[in-house]
Protein backbone atom coordinates (compact mmCIF):
# COMPACT_ATOMS: atom_id res chain seq x y z
CA UNK A 1 0.00 0.00 0.00
CA UNK A 2 1.26 3.35 -1.32
CA UNK A 3 2.45 5.85 2.03
CA UNK A 4 -0.58 8.38 0.22
CA UNK A 5 -2.89 5.84 0.44
CA UNK A 6 -2.28 5.38 4.29
CA UNK A 7 -2.56 8.73 4.93
CA UNK A 8 -5.64 8.89 3.03
CA UNK A 9 -7.24 6.32 5.16
CA UNK A 10 -6.05 8.05 8.41
CA UNK A 11 -8.25 11.16 7.52
CA UNK A 12 -10.93 9.14 6.46
CA UNK A 13 -11.14 7.19 9.70
CA UNK A 14 -10.89 11.12 11.91
CA UNK A 15 -13.72 12.43 9.35
CA UNK A 16 -15.53 9.24 10.11
CA UNK A 17 -14.91 9.90 14.07
CA UNK A 18 -16.53 12.97 13.66
CA UNK A 19 -19.70 12.29 11.48
CA UNK A 20 -20.56 9.42 13.55
CA UNK A 21 -20.94 11.44 16.54
CA UNK A 22 -23.68 9.52 18.46
CA UNK A 23 -21.50 6.11 17.36
CA UNK A 24 -18.73 7.42 18.12
CA UNK A 25 -19.66 8.53 21.81
CA UNK A 26 -21.28 5.47 22.44
CA UNK A 27 -18.02 3.56 21.41
CA UNK A 28 -15.22 5.43 23.78
CA UNK A 29 -18.38 5.87 26.35
CA UNK A 30 -18.10 2.02 26.61
CA UNK A 31 -14.23 1.88 26.59
CA UNK A 32 -13.95 4.75 29.00
CA UNK A 33 -16.26 2.41 31.85
CA UNK A 34 -15.00 -0.28 30.97
CA UNK A 35 -10.75 0.37 31.25
CA UNK A 36 -11.99 2.49 34.28
CA UNK A 37 -13.41 -0.86 36.44
CA UNK A 38 -10.50 -2.83 34.47
CA UNK A 39 -8.21 -0.23 35.77
CA UNK A 40 -8.97 0.67 39.41
CA UNK A 41 -9.52 -3.31 40.37
CA UNK A 42 -6.04 -3.79 38.40
CA UNK A 43 -4.54 -1.03 41.08
CA UNK A 44 -6.08 -2.50 43.89
CA UNK A 45 -4.93 -6.25 42.63
CA UNK A 46 -1.47 -4.88 42.43
CA UNK A 47 -1.53 -3.43 45.79
CA UNK A 48 -2.31 -6.62 47.50
CA UNK A 49 0.38 -8.45 45.50
CA UNK A 50 3.09 -6.12 46.69
CA UNK A 51 1.66 -6.17 50.42
CA UNK A 52 1.29 -9.98 49.76
CA UNK A 53 4.89 -9.64 48.73
CA UNK A 54 6.23 -7.98 51.81
CA UNK A 55 5.20 -10.23 54.45
CA UNK A 56 5.88 -13.42 52.47
CA UNK A 57 9.41 -12.04 52.66
CA UNK A 58 8.66 -11.04 56.32
CA UNK A 59 8.62 -14.88 56.88
CA UNK A 60 11.62 -15.94 58.97
CA UNK A 61 12.62 -19.10 61.15
CA UNK A 62 14.27 -18.81 64.82
CA UNK A 63 16.20 -20.99 65.54
CA UNK A 64 16.91 -21.15 69.35
CA UNK A 65 20.42 -22.62 70.07
CA UNK A 66 21.05 -25.20 73.26
CA UNK A 67 22.43 -23.40 75.88
CA UNK A 68 24.81 -25.97 76.23
CA UNK A 69 26.47 -25.15 72.96
CA UNK A 70 29.94 -23.46 73.16
CA UNK A 71 31.22 -21.00 70.41
CA UNK A 72 32.52 -23.63 68.46
CA UNK A 73 29.41 -25.27 68.51
CA UNK A 74 27.58 -22.89 66.98
CA UNK A 75 29.92 -21.85 64.36
CA UNK A 76 29.45 -25.35 63.30
CA UNK A 77 25.57 -25.24 63.65
CA UNK A 78 25.31 -22.08 61.72
CA UNK A 79 27.69 -23.44 58.88
CA UNK A 80 25.31 -26.54 58.84
CA UNK A 81 21.92 -24.08 58.48
CA UNK A 82 23.88 -22.40 55.36
CA UNK A 83 24.67 -25.52 53.60
CA UNK A 84 20.94 -26.26 53.53
CA UNK A 85 20.27 -25.63 49.83
CA UNK A 86 16.88 -23.53 50.57
CA UNK A 87 18.67 -20.88 52.99
CA UNK A 88 19.57 -17.87 51.99
CA UNK A 89 21.21 -15.83 54.84
CA UNK A 90 21.60 -16.84 59.02
CA UNK A 91 21.51 -14.06 61.60
CA UNK A 92 22.56 -14.22 64.93
CA UNK A 93 20.82 -12.76 67.39
CA UNK A 94 22.50 -12.84 71.00
CA UNK A 95 20.32 -13.64 74.48
CA UNK A 96 20.70 -10.27 75.37
CA UNK A 97 19.32 -9.23 72.12
CA UNK A 98 16.58 -10.83 72.11
CA UNK A 99 15.36 -9.92 75.57
CA UNK A 100 15.98 -6.25 74.14
CA UNK A 101 13.81 -7.09 71.46
CA UNK A 102 10.94 -8.80 72.90
CA UNK A 103 10.94 -5.80 76.59
CA UNK A 104 10.72 -3.26 73.22
CA UNK A 105 7.90 -5.28 71.40
CA UNK A 106 5.83 -5.60 74.89
CA UNK A 107 5.74 -1.86 75.35
CA UNK A 108 5.01 -0.44 79.00
CA UNK A 109 4.39 -4.52 79.76
CA UNK A 110 8.10 -5.24 79.03
CA UNK A 111 9.19 -3.10 82.05
CA UNK A 112 8.33 -6.33 84.08
CA UNK A 113 10.49 -8.40 81.99
CA UNK A 114 13.47 -6.19 82.69
CA UNK A 115 14.49 -8.63 85.96
CA UNK A 116 15.20 -11.08 83.79
CA UNK A 117 18.74 -9.45 82.94
CA UNK A 118 20.78 -10.50 85.98
CA UNK A 119 19.41 -14.31 84.37
CA UNK A 120 18.84 -14.41 81.53
CA UNK A 121 16.46 -17.26 80.82
CA UNK A 122 16.10 -17.04 76.61
CA UNK A 123 18.58 -19.02 74.19
CA UNK A 124 20.76 -17.17 71.91
CA UNK A 125 19.01 -17.24 68.45
CA UNK A 126 19.99 -17.63 64.73
CA UNK A 127 17.34 -16.11 62.28
CA UNK A 128 17.01 -17.71 58.95
CA UNK A 129 15.62 -16.54 55.91
CA UNK A 130 15.02 -18.98 53.11
CA UNK A 131 15.11 -17.97 49.43
CA UNK A 132 11.75 -18.48 48.71
CA UNK A 133 8.94 -17.96 51.70
CA UNK A 134 7.18 -21.35 50.49
CA UNK A 135 10.46 -23.07 51.58
CA UNK A 136 10.14 -22.04 55.37
CA UNK A 137 8.44 -25.25 56.24
CA UNK A 138 10.50 -27.61 55.07
CA UNK A 139 13.57 -25.95 55.73
CA UNK A 140 12.11 -25.36 59.36
CA UNK A 141 11.96 -29.08 59.51
CA UNK A 142 15.50 -29.63 58.67
CA UNK A 143 17.20 -27.61 60.92
CA UNK A 144 14.95 -29.32 63.55
CA UNK A 145 16.80 -32.02 63.09
CA UNK A 146 20.40 -30.24 63.75
CA UNK A 147 22.70 -30.52 67.06
CA UNK A 148 22.45 -27.97 69.55
CA UNK A 149 18.77 -27.36 68.13
CA UNK A 150 16.27 -26.67 70.82
CA UNK A 151 13.70 -25.84 68.57
CA UNK A 152 13.27 -24.25 65.35
CA UNK A 153 9.99 -21.98 65.18
CA UNK A 154 8.30 -20.13 62.27
CA UNK A 155 5.00 -19.36 63.09
CA UNK A 156 3.20 -23.14 62.48
CA UNK A 157 0.09 -22.94 60.97
CA UNK A 158 -0.17 -19.32 60.83
CA UNK A 159 2.21 -19.01 58.12
CA UNK A 160 1.02 -21.56 56.22
CA UNK A 161 -2.62 -20.53 56.56
CA UNK A 162 -1.25 -16.88 55.57
CA UNK A 163 0.31 -18.28 52.46
CA UNK A 164 -2.25 -20.50 51.65
CA UNK A 165 -4.68 -17.17 52.16
CA UNK A 166 -2.10 -15.19 49.50
CA UNK A 167 -1.94 -18.46 47.22
CA UNK A 168 -5.67 -17.94 46.94
CA UNK A 169 -6.50 -14.30 46.91
CA UNK A 170 -3.63 -14.22 44.21
CA UNK A 171 -6.01 -16.96 41.98
CA UNK A 172 -9.26 -15.15 42.38
CA UNK A 173 -7.19 -11.77 41.62
CA UNK A 174 -6.20 -13.21 37.96
CA UNK A 175 -9.68 -14.97 37.27
CA UNK A 176 -11.24 -12.03 38.44
CA UNK A 177 -8.66 -9.49 36.22
CA UNK A 178 -9.16 -12.21 33.78
CA UNK A 179 -12.98 -12.48 33.75
CA UNK A 180 -13.18 -8.50 33.92
CA UNK A 181 -10.80 -8.03 30.89
CA UNK A 182 -13.07 -11.16 28.70
CA UNK A 183 -15.99 -8.46 30.05
CA UNK A 184 -14.12 -5.71 28.67
CA UNK A 185 -13.29 -6.79 25.16
CA UNK A 186 -16.82 -8.41 24.31
CA UNK A 187 -18.31 -4.94 25.93
CA UNK A 188 -16.02 -2.97 23.87
CA UNK A 189 -16.08 -4.79 20.63
CA UNK A 190 -19.84 -5.00 20.84
CA UNK A 191 -20.50 -1.19 21.16
CA UNK A 192 -18.13 -1.04 17.99
CA UNK A 193 -20.29 -4.01 16.17
CA UNK A 194 -23.33 -2.06 16.62
CA UNK A 195 -21.68 0.99 14.80
CA UNK A 196 -20.68 -0.75 12.10
CA UNK A 197 -23.84 -3.19 11.84
CA UNK A 198 -25.34 0.53 11.08
CA UNK A 199 -23.16 0.91 8.07
CA UNK A 200 -22.99 -2.47 6.59
CA UNK A 201 -24.70 -0.47 3.48
CA UNK A 202 -21.46 1.92 3.25
CA UNK A 203 -19.52 -1.25 3.30
CA UNK A 204 -21.65 -2.50 0.72
CA UNK A 205 -21.55 -0.02 -1.93
CA UNK A 206 -18.01 0.24 -1.24
CA UNK A 207 -17.42 -2.88 -2.74
CA UNK A 208 -19.86 -2.16 -5.39
CA UNK A 209 -17.64 0.71 -6.48
CA UNK A 210 -14.28 -1.84 -6.76
CA UNK A 211 -13.06 -0.89 -3.05
CA UNK A 212 -11.44 -4.54 -1.99
CA UNK A 213 -11.61 -5.58 1.35
CA UNK A 214 -7.98 -4.36 2.48
CA UNK A 215 -9.12 -0.98 1.24
CA UNK A 216 -12.31 -0.92 3.09
CA UNK A 217 -11.48 -2.25 6.78
CA UNK A 218 -8.21 0.14 6.71
CA UNK A 219 -10.27 3.18 8.36
CA UNK A 220 -12.18 0.70 10.11
CA UNK A 221 -9.23 -0.73 11.87
CA UNK A 222 -7.84 2.42 12.14
CA UNK A 223 -10.89 3.89 13.42
CA UNK A 224 -11.07 1.05 16.34
CA UNK A 225 -7.80 2.49 17.35
CA UNK A 226 -8.65 5.90 17.73
CA UNK A 227 -11.48 4.70 19.46
CA UNK A 228 -10.27 2.70 22.11
CA UNK A 229 -7.21 5.42 22.79
CA UNK A 230 -10.01 7.89 23.03
CA UNK A 231 -11.67 5.71 25.80
CA UNK A 232 -8.66 5.12 27.45
CA UNK A 233 -7.64 8.57 28.13
CA UNK A 234 -10.47 9.25 30.71
CA UNK A 235 -9.50 6.27 32.61
CA UNK A 236 -5.76 7.24 32.86
CA UNK A 237 -6.74 10.45 33.73
CA UNK A 238 -9.02 9.53 36.61
CA UNK A 239 -6.62 6.33 37.95
CA UNK A 240 -3.86 8.71 37.96
CA UNK A 241 -5.05 11.80 39.85
CA UNK A 242 -6.73 9.17 42.32
CA UNK A 243 -4.19 6.75 42.86
CA UNK A 244 -1.62 10.59 43.40
CA UNK A 245 -3.50 11.53 46.10
CA UNK A 246 -4.09 8.31 47.42
CA UNK A 247 -0.57 7.80 47.58
CA UNK A 248 0.15 10.60 48.91
CA UNK A 249 -1.97 10.72 51.74
CA UNK A 250 -1.65 6.79 52.63
CA UNK A 251 2.14 6.91 52.45
CA UNK A 252 3.86 8.76 55.21
CA UNK A 253 1.47 6.70 57.54
CA UNK A 254 2.83 3.90 56.28
CA UNK A 255 6.35 4.64 56.87
CA UNK A 256 7.70 1.46 59.07
CA UNK A 257 4.69 -0.43 58.67
CA UNK A 258 5.72 -3.61 56.65
CA UNK A 259 2.21 -2.51 54.40
CA UNK A 260 3.79 -0.60 51.88
CA UNK A 261 1.97 1.02 48.68
CA UNK A 262 3.32 1.16 45.20
CA UNK A 263 5.03 4.36 44.58
CA UNK A 264 2.98 5.87 41.70
CA UNK A 265 6.02 6.21 39.68
CA UNK A 266 6.39 4.16 37.50
CA UNK A 267 3.59 1.94 38.56
CA UNK A 268 1.39 4.49 36.96
CA UNK A 269 3.10 5.05 34.16
CA UNK A 270 2.56 1.35 33.24
CA UNK A 271 -0.70 1.10 34.21
CA UNK A 272 -1.48 4.23 31.69
CA UNK A 273 0.42 2.56 29.13
CA UNK A 274 -1.72 -0.64 29.86
CA UNK A 275 -5.13 0.92 29.67
CA UNK A 276 -3.96 2.77 26.52
CA UNK A 277 -2.50 -0.46 24.98
CA UNK A 278 -5.66 -2.85 26.12
CA UNK A 279 -7.97 0.06 24.92
CA UNK A 280 -6.46 0.61 21.46
CA UNK A 281 -6.28 -3.62 20.81
CA UNK A 282 -9.52 -3.75 21.84
CA UNK A 283 -10.76 -0.94 19.79
CA UNK A 284 -8.83 -2.53 16.91
CA UNK A 285 -10.07 -6.50 17.61
CA UNK A 286 -13.73 -4.82 17.66
CA UNK A 287 -13.93 -3.07 14.73
CA UNK A 288 -11.59 -5.82 12.33
CA UNK A 289 -14.20 -8.62 13.70
CA UNK A 290 -17.11 -7.02 12.90
CA UNK A 291 -16.10 -5.77 9.32
CA UNK A 292 -15.15 -8.65 8.63
CA UNK A 293 -18.42 -10.13 9.07
CA UNK A 294 -19.60 -7.63 6.37
CA UNK A 295 -16.58 -8.36 3.57
CA UNK A 296 -17.72 -12.42 2.77
CA UNK A 297 -19.96 -10.44 -0.09
CA UNK B 1 -18.52 -6.18 -25.21
CA UNK B 2 -20.70 -8.79 -23.07
CA UNK B 3 -22.22 -12.36 -24.25
CA UNK B 4 -23.72 -14.30 -22.49
CA UNK B 5 -23.96 -18.16 -23.35
CA UNK B 6 -26.12 -20.26 -22.91
CA UNK B 7 -26.68 -19.14 -19.32
CA UNK B 8 -29.15 -20.58 -16.04
CA UNK B 9 -29.74 -19.32 -12.43
CA UNK B 10 -31.32 -21.27 -9.96
CA UNK B 11 -31.63 -20.00 -6.42
CA UNK B 12 -31.03 -22.26 -3.19
CA UNK B 13 -34.57 -21.67 -2.56
CA UNK B 14 -35.61 -23.74 -6.26
CA UNK B 15 -36.44 -20.73 -8.28
CA UNK B 16 -35.00 -20.99 -11.86
CA UNK B 17 -34.42 -16.70 -12.31
CA UNK B 18 -32.50 -17.22 -15.48
CA UNK B 19 -33.60 -20.08 -18.16
CA UNK B 20 -31.52 -20.41 -20.30
CA UNK B 21 -30.19 -16.75 -22.06
CA UNK B 22 -28.12 -16.55 -25.06
CA UNK B 23 -27.30 -12.68 -25.81
CA UNK B 24 -24.43 -10.33 -27.48
CA UNK B 25 -24.02 -6.62 -26.40
CA UNK B 26 -21.48 -4.81 -29.04
CA UNK B 27 -19.48 -1.93 -27.36
CA UNK B 28 -20.80 1.77 -28.00
CA UNK B 29 -24.56 0.00 -27.52
CA UNK B 30 -27.43 1.17 -25.76
CA UNK B 31 -29.66 -1.38 -24.60
CA UNK B 32 -32.99 -1.26 -22.56
CA UNK B 33 -33.61 -4.80 -19.78
CA UNK B 34 -37.52 -4.63 -20.47
CA UNK B 35 -40.11 -7.14 -18.74
CA UNK B 36 -42.80 -8.11 -15.99
CA UNK B 37 -41.97 -8.19 -12.38
CA UNK B 38 -40.15 -11.38 -11.32
CA UNK B 39 -39.21 -12.20 -14.72
CA UNK B 40 -35.35 -12.07 -14.05
CA UNK B 41 -34.38 -8.96 -15.39
CA UNK B 42 -32.80 -7.67 -11.66
CA UNK B 43 -30.78 -11.51 -11.60
CA UNK B 44 -29.58 -10.59 -15.52
CA UNK B 45 -28.51 -7.17 -14.26
CA UNK B 46 -26.86 -8.47 -11.33
CA UNK B 47 -25.18 -11.19 -12.93
CA UNK B 48 -23.59 -8.59 -15.12
CA UNK B 49 -21.86 -6.61 -12.20
CA UNK B 50 -21.04 -9.97 -10.65
CA UNK B 51 -23.62 -9.41 -7.55
CA UNK B 52 -25.10 -13.09 -8.76
CA UNK B 53 -23.15 -15.80 -10.19
CA UNK B 54 -25.01 -18.35 -12.83
CA UNK B 55 -25.44 -21.86 -11.89
CA UNK B 56 -24.10 -22.35 -15.57
CA UNK B 57 -23.34 -20.94 -18.52
CA UNK B 58 -20.67 -18.21 -19.12
CA UNK B 59 -21.06 -14.29 -18.87
CA UNK B 60 -17.87 -12.74 -20.55
CA UNK B 61 -17.40 -9.23 -20.33
CA UNK B 62 -14.62 -6.99 -21.20
CA UNK B 63 -12.75 -10.54 -21.78
CA UNK B 64 -13.18 -11.90 -18.48
CA UNK B 65 -15.39 -14.59 -17.33
CA UNK B 66 -17.53 -13.87 -14.79
CA UNK B 67 -18.84 -17.36 -14.21
CA UNK B 68 -15.34 -18.03 -13.18
CA UNK B 69 -14.21 -14.76 -11.53
CA UNK B 70 -12.67 -15.14 -8.07
CA UNK B 71 -14.67 -13.59 -5.15
CA UNK B 72 -11.35 -11.93 -4.72
CA UNK B 73 -10.96 -10.47 -8.11
CA UNK B 74 -14.40 -8.79 -7.69
CA UNK B 75 -13.39 -5.66 -7.13
CA UNK B 76 -11.02 -5.20 -9.61
CA UNK B 77 -13.10 -5.74 -12.26
CA UNK B 78 -16.14 -3.90 -11.23
CA UNK B 79 -13.12 -0.89 -11.14
CA UNK B 80 -14.31 -0.95 -14.98
CA UNK B 81 -17.56 -0.75 -14.89
CA UNK B 82 -19.76 1.31 -13.84
CA UNK B 83 -23.18 0.68 -11.96
CA UNK B 84 -26.18 3.42 -11.23
CA UNK B 85 -29.02 1.78 -8.79
CA UNK B 86 -32.69 2.56 -8.43
CA UNK B 87 -31.94 3.87 -4.82
CA UNK B 88 -28.90 5.85 -6.26
CA UNK B 89 -26.30 3.73 -3.10
CA UNK B 90 -24.44 6.51 -2.68
CA UNK B 91 -22.48 6.87 0.95
CA UNK B 92 -24.40 9.00 3.37
CA UNK B 93 -21.93 10.25 5.39
CA UNK B 94 -19.45 11.95 2.29
CA UNK B 95 -20.82 15.11 0.97
CA UNK B 96 -20.74 14.62 -3.10
CA UNK B 97 -17.17 15.35 -4.56
CA UNK B 98 -16.57 12.29 -1.85
CA UNK B 99 -18.80 10.05 -3.31
CA UNK B 100 -17.42 10.15 -6.86
CA UNK B 101 -14.03 10.77 -5.77
CA UNK B 102 -14.20 7.64 -4.16
CA UNK B 103 -14.23 5.47 -7.05
CA UNK B 104 -11.12 6.82 -8.24
CA UNK B 105 -9.48 6.26 -4.70
CA UNK B 106 -10.06 2.50 -4.72
CA UNK B 107 -7.67 2.38 -7.59
CA UNK B 108 -5.16 5.00 -5.97
CA UNK B 109 -4.99 7.69 -8.18
CA UNK B 110 -3.10 11.13 -7.96
CA UNK B 111 -5.17 13.23 -5.74
CA UNK B 112 -4.25 15.92 -8.32
CA UNK B 113 -6.03 13.96 -10.79
CA UNK B 114 -8.86 12.99 -8.61
CA UNK B 115 -9.91 16.62 -8.26
CA UNK B 116 -9.53 17.35 -11.87
CA UNK B 117 -11.45 14.28 -12.75
CA UNK B 118 -14.15 14.92 -10.26
CA UNK B 119 -15.12 17.97 -11.09
CA UNK B 120 -15.00 17.47 -14.56
CA UNK B 121 -18.07 14.52 -13.89
CA UNK B 122 -19.60 16.61 -11.44
CA UNK B 123 -19.81 19.17 -14.18
CA UNK B 124 -20.96 16.91 -16.58
CA UNK B 125 -24.12 15.91 -14.17
CA UNK B 126 -24.73 19.55 -13.94
CA UNK B 127 -23.11 19.44 -10.00
CA UNK B 128 -20.23 21.21 -9.32
CA UNK B 129 -21.89 23.64 -7.53
CA UNK B 130 -22.63 20.98 -5.11
CA UNK B 131 -20.14 19.18 -4.52
CA UNK B 132 -19.78 19.91 -0.75
CA UNK B 133 -22.86 18.89 -0.04
CA UNK B 134 -24.12 15.40 1.84
CA UNK B 135 -26.58 13.30 -0.10
CA UNK B 136 -29.29 14.17 2.42
CA UNK B 137 -29.14 17.88 1.51
CA UNK B 138 -30.47 16.76 -2.74
CA UNK B 139 -33.07 16.24 -4.78
CA UNK B 140 -33.81 12.72 -5.64
CA UNK B 141 -32.52 13.55 -9.10
CA UNK B 142 -29.12 15.05 -8.21
CA UNK B 143 -28.75 11.94 -5.80
CA UNK B 144 -28.82 9.97 -9.19
CA UNK B 145 -27.12 12.06 -11.13
CA UNK B 146 -24.20 11.78 -8.27
CA UNK B 147 -24.56 8.68 -9.12
CA UNK B 148 -24.36 8.25 -12.35
CA UNK B 149 -21.20 10.67 -11.79
CA UNK B 150 -19.87 8.02 -9.90
CA UNK B 151 -20.06 4.93 -12.21
CA UNK B 152 -18.21 7.06 -15.09
CA UNK B 153 -15.88 9.07 -13.18
CA UNK B 154 -13.39 5.88 -13.95
CA UNK B 155 -14.31 6.19 -17.71
CA UNK B 156 -15.56 2.29 -17.89
CA UNK B 157 -16.46 0.67 -21.25
CA UNK B 158 -19.69 -0.33 -19.43
CA UNK B 159 -22.69 1.10 -17.12
CA UNK B 160 -24.95 -1.32 -15.87
CA UNK B 161 -28.52 0.72 -14.50
CA UNK B 162 -30.74 -0.86 -12.49
CA UNK B 163 -34.13 1.05 -13.33
CA UNK B 164 -32.61 4.45 -12.61
CA UNK B 165 -35.82 6.39 -13.11
CA UNK B 166 -37.46 4.49 -11.14
CA UNK B 167 -37.51 6.40 -8.03
CA UNK B 168 -37.57 10.14 -9.98
CA UNK B 169 -40.79 12.28 -11.25
CA UNK B 170 -41.15 12.24 -14.89
CA UNK B 171 -39.40 15.44 -15.64
CA UNK B 172 -36.29 14.68 -13.92
CA UNK B 173 -36.31 10.87 -15.45
CA UNK B 174 -36.05 12.55 -18.83
CA UNK B 175 -32.67 14.37 -17.29
CA UNK B 176 -31.42 11.56 -16.34
CA UNK B 177 -32.03 9.92 -19.51
CA UNK B 178 -30.50 12.79 -21.09
CA UNK B 179 -27.04 12.01 -19.54
CA UNK B 180 -27.45 8.35 -20.32
CA UNK B 181 -27.85 9.79 -23.73
CA UNK B 182 -24.40 11.76 -23.63
CA UNK B 183 -22.30 9.03 -22.22
CA UNK B 184 -23.81 6.77 -24.69
CA UNK B 185 -22.77 9.18 -27.37
CA UNK B 186 -19.29 8.99 -25.70
CA UNK B 187 -18.91 5.39 -26.78
CA UNK B 188 -20.16 3.84 -23.39
CA UNK B 189 -21.77 0.87 -23.59
CA UNK B 190 -25.12 1.30 -21.65
CA UNK B 191 -27.63 -1.35 -20.40
CA UNK B 192 -30.41 -0.64 -18.31
CA UNK B 193 -33.18 -2.45 -16.99
CA UNK B 194 -36.15 0.38 -16.94
CA UNK B 195 -40.35 -0.18 -16.45
CA UNK B 196 -40.55 3.17 -17.41
CA UNK B 197 -42.71 2.66 -20.94
CA UNK B 198 -42.77 6.07 -22.27
CA UNK B 199 -38.85 6.44 -21.95
CA UNK B 200 -38.36 2.99 -24.00
CA UNK B 201 -40.57 4.23 -26.44
CA UNK B 202 -39.51 7.49 -26.95
CA UNK B 203 -35.64 7.50 -27.42
CA UNK B 204 -35.43 4.14 -29.45
CA UNK B 205 -32.21 1.64 -28.76
CA UNK B 206 -32.09 -2.11 -28.78
CA UNK B 207 -34.62 -3.52 -26.49
CA UNK B 208 -34.63 -7.04 -24.77
CA UNK B 209 -37.41 -8.23 -23.02
CA UNK B 210 -36.96 -10.97 -20.65
CA UNK B 211 -40.25 -13.16 -19.64
CA UNK B 212 -39.46 -16.11 -17.14
CA UNK B 213 -36.06 -16.29 -17.36
CA UNK B 214 -35.88 -16.32 -20.82
CA UNK B 215 -35.05 -13.86 -23.85
CA UNK B 216 -39.01 -13.34 -25.25
CA UNK B 217 -37.80 -10.38 -27.86
CA UNK B 218 -34.34 -8.97 -28.62
CA UNK B 219 -35.18 -5.91 -31.18
CA UNK B 220 -33.21 -2.82 -32.61
CA UNK B 221 -35.45 0.12 -32.07
CA UNK B 222 -37.87 -1.71 -30.56
CA UNK B 223 -40.59 -1.02 -27.91
CA UNK B 224 -41.16 -1.00 -24.74
CA UNK B 225 -44.46 -3.89 -25.45
CA UNK B 226 -45.77 -4.42 -22.11
CA UNK B 227 -49.07 -2.33 -20.31
CA UNK B 228 -47.57 -0.84 -17.37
Amino acid sequence: MKIRTLGRHARESFKSIGRNGWMTFASVSAVTVTLILVGVFFVIMMNLNKVAQTIEEDVQIRVHIDVAANDEDQQKLKSAIENISEVQSVKFSSKEQELKDLIKSMGEDGQAFKLFEQDNPLNDVFIVKTKKPQDTMNSAKEIGKLEYVTKAVYGKGTVEKLFNFIKASRNVGIVLIAGLFFTAVFLISNTIKITIIARRREIKIMRLVGATNNFIRWPFFLEGLWLGILGAILPIILISIAYYNAYEYLAPKLIGNFIQILPYSPFMYQVSGLLLLMGGLIGVWGSVMSVRKFLKV
Amino acid sequence: MIELQDVFKKYPNGVTAINGIDVRINQGEFVYVVGPSGAGKSTFIKMMYREEVPTSGTITMNGVNLAKLKNKKVPIFRRNLGVVFQDFKLLPMKTVYENVAFALEVIEAQPKYIKKRVMEVLDLVNLKHKARMLPTELSGGEQQRVSIARSIVNSPKVVIADEPTGNLDPETSWEIMNIFEEINNRGTTIVMATHNREIVNTIKHRVIAIEAGKIARDEQRGDYGYEN
